[in-house]
């Protein structure tokens, strides 16, 4: 059996109106990774979705799922693959119990064994008191978290999370994540595309960056978060000052009174930082990046390929 | 997937469809029962007796196989065509093309919601018929058990290639309103075609709901103005076609995927 979760080989997509979402990307995700697929709008990340998961027809290009090409032997690759998709996608009119349960038997597990499947996810994912109600009913929050235990009833060894946390209140994305870390540490494969740069930074292990239907990056999310030359930091002060510090190595500026803006390059020492500051008599209460990591160099990368 | 998978599968899609409609039982099939009750009150009760006999047979006699099949078809026909693209509409139709399930018993699933609503309907307006004409006996149950097979079977593929066709709740509405329903009607459900004129008694002969209304009333009543052999063979060979036609754009992903 292959190494991979998931390989894609020169795949494209060309729609019916001759826009080329896809021009022939490459991807291989090796099992248990935590994946992020990360893109501007309109880049190709849910045209990429839609052809893994049979919703879109491929143009070319060759995908396996654990080995299995989707060409020689859809039904087999379609069994390891759950699919959270970034739109409703469920009866609005039926039970919630129903959805889940319906979903396992188009997979072809037998009622018993998905009710109790059905009522593992729900209490997981805190529906089990909503598990009567018509999916209408839901809020927005809990008709995702609905997505996510139809997408893992028939324990899919890859899922795909396309925007999953997008409406989620901050409490429940909470939850949700540590669910979704778990069942990773459990060994099924996530790939993951959300416009929250912060979860993939704090989650993925493995990124691409695909723009303009090409893939721009494909790397570890360490290396790429290495490359980021400059970072700049939020410092919290004790009490106000009066004139900002001339430090002479390091770019200060003063955001407010008892706030201070530090840019540091990849070779600056925070300690040198702190005791520079300290020898100035300024304590610093707390620290924050001032942007995501991972979102600076997404925007860098991404205007680099505009030619900006 | 394997058979077992594969089996609980169609069981599985099968529910939900008989699921959906007997939710929804006061749209599905109460309004049938309250129709044909009109039908019978009015061109059976109170018109029928001026009418006279129609083939040899009272007036609302004539009529029960007729209105029947009226219900059968519209019930299968409308069964498929609202919920596969009702499917589309909310992209639960994902649900299933995500999942391994075969094309085949897709459609095999959609055609069982079908005929189940079309047989129940069939099998309530009967039921109405008896109200007001208790003395009824089916003259051949072998027969009018299989047209009322074969003509769900029938319009339940035919409902399901409206569906994948269809962009809007308009598209659904178009074929039942403005092909179906008048063919229907102009198919014998009223009158036998041996009353007509021989330029309209020949074209008559062109419309195929002539021959699943006649093939039904022979069943029922004992009496036709087709013959049945041929009529049956039209019904099986449209079933191929259709199933045919509904694999292919399923396979293609037509109306379905992008």
């Amino acid at each position: 059996m292959s190494e991979y979760a998931l390989e894609i080989t020169g795949l494209k997509k060309v729609y019916d109106n001759n826009v080329e979402a896809l021009k022939g990307i490459d991807l291989k995700i090796t099992k248990g990774d935590f994946f992020a697929l990360l893109g501007p709008n309109g880049a190709g990340k849910s045209s990429t979705i839609g052809i893994i998961s049979s919703i879109t027809n491929k143009t070319d290009g060759n995908i396996k799922i654990f080995g299995v090409d989707i060409d020689q032997n859809f039904p087999k690759a379609k069994s390891f693959l759950g699919v959270v998709a970034q739109e409703i996608n469920f009866s609005q009119f039926e039970k919630v119990e129903d959805i889940v349960i319906t979903q396992a038997g188009f997979y072809g597990i037998p009622k018993d064994i998905a009710k109790e499947r059905c009522k593992n996810l729900l209490k997981k994912l805190s529906l089990w008191d909503k598990r009567h109600d018509q999916a209408r009913n839901l809020s927005g929050g809990q008709k995702r978290r609905l997505m996510i235990a139809k997408a893992l009833v028939h324990e899919p060894k890859l899922l795909i999370l396309d925007e999953p946390t997008a409406g989620v209140d901050i409490e429940l994305r909470r939850e949700m994540w540590d669910f979704l870390s778990d069942i990773n540490k459990k060994g099924t494969t996530i790939i993951l595309t959300t416009h929250y740069l912060e979860e993939a930074e704090q989650h993925c292990n493995n990124i691409a960056i695909i723009d303009e239907g090409s893939i721009v990056e494909d790397t570890s999310m360490k290396e790429l978060l290495s490359r980021l030359s400059i970072q700049s930091f939020v410092l919290d002060l004790e009490q106000e000052i009066q004139d900002l510090p001339n430090l002479s190595i390091f770019d200060l500026k003063s955001q407010d009174p008892k706030t201070l803006i530090a840019t540091l390059t990849k070779d600056d020492d925070l300690n040198t930082l702190f005791n520079k500051l300290s020898e100035h008599g300024i304590k610093v209460k707390s620290m924050r990046n001032e942007q995501n990591r991972l979102e600076e160099l997404f925007i860098r990368l991404v205007k680099e390929k505009d030619g900006n | 997937m394997e058979t077992k998978e594969l089996i609980w599968s169609i069981i599985t899609l099968s529910e939900k469809e008989l699921r959906r409609f007997l939710r929804i039982w006061v749209q599905t099939l109460v309004p049938p029962a309250v129709t044909t009750s009109l039908y019978f009150v009015i061109f059976g009760s109170l018109i029928g007796p001026r009418i006279g006999a129609m083939d040899g047979f009272d007036y609302i006699q004539f009529m029960i196989p007729g209105l029947i099949m009226l219900a059968v078809i519209t019930a299968a026909y409308s069964n498929v065509v609202s919920s596969f693209y009702g499917v589309k509409f909310q992209r639960a139709i994902e649900e299933l093309l995500i999942s391994p399930m075969p094309n085949w018993a897709i459609l095999f699933g959609y055609v069982v919601g079908g005929v189940a609503r079309g047989v129940m309907i069939g099998v309530i307006v009967f039921l109405v018929s008896l109200i007001f004409y208790p003395n009824f006996e089916i003259a051949n149950y072998g027969l009018t058990i299989l047209v009322l097979f074969l003509t769900s079977i029938m319009f339940s593929l035919m409902g399901f290639i409206n569906a994948v066709y269809a962009d809007s709740f308009d598209d659904i509405a178009v074929i039942p309103t403005f092909v179906l329903t008048p063919l229907i009607y102009l198919g014998g459900v009223f009158y036998s075609i041996n009353i007509l004129p021989d330029i309209w008694r020949n074209i008559s002969l062109a419309n195929p709901m002539l021959y699943v209304v006649n093939t039904f009333r022979e069943g029922m009543l004992g009496s036709s103005d087709v013959s049945i052999p041929l009529a049956l063979g039209m019904m099986f060979g449209f079933i191929i076609l259709f199933t045919a036609i509904c694999l292919y754009l399923l396979n293609k992903g037509i109306g379905i995927r992008q």
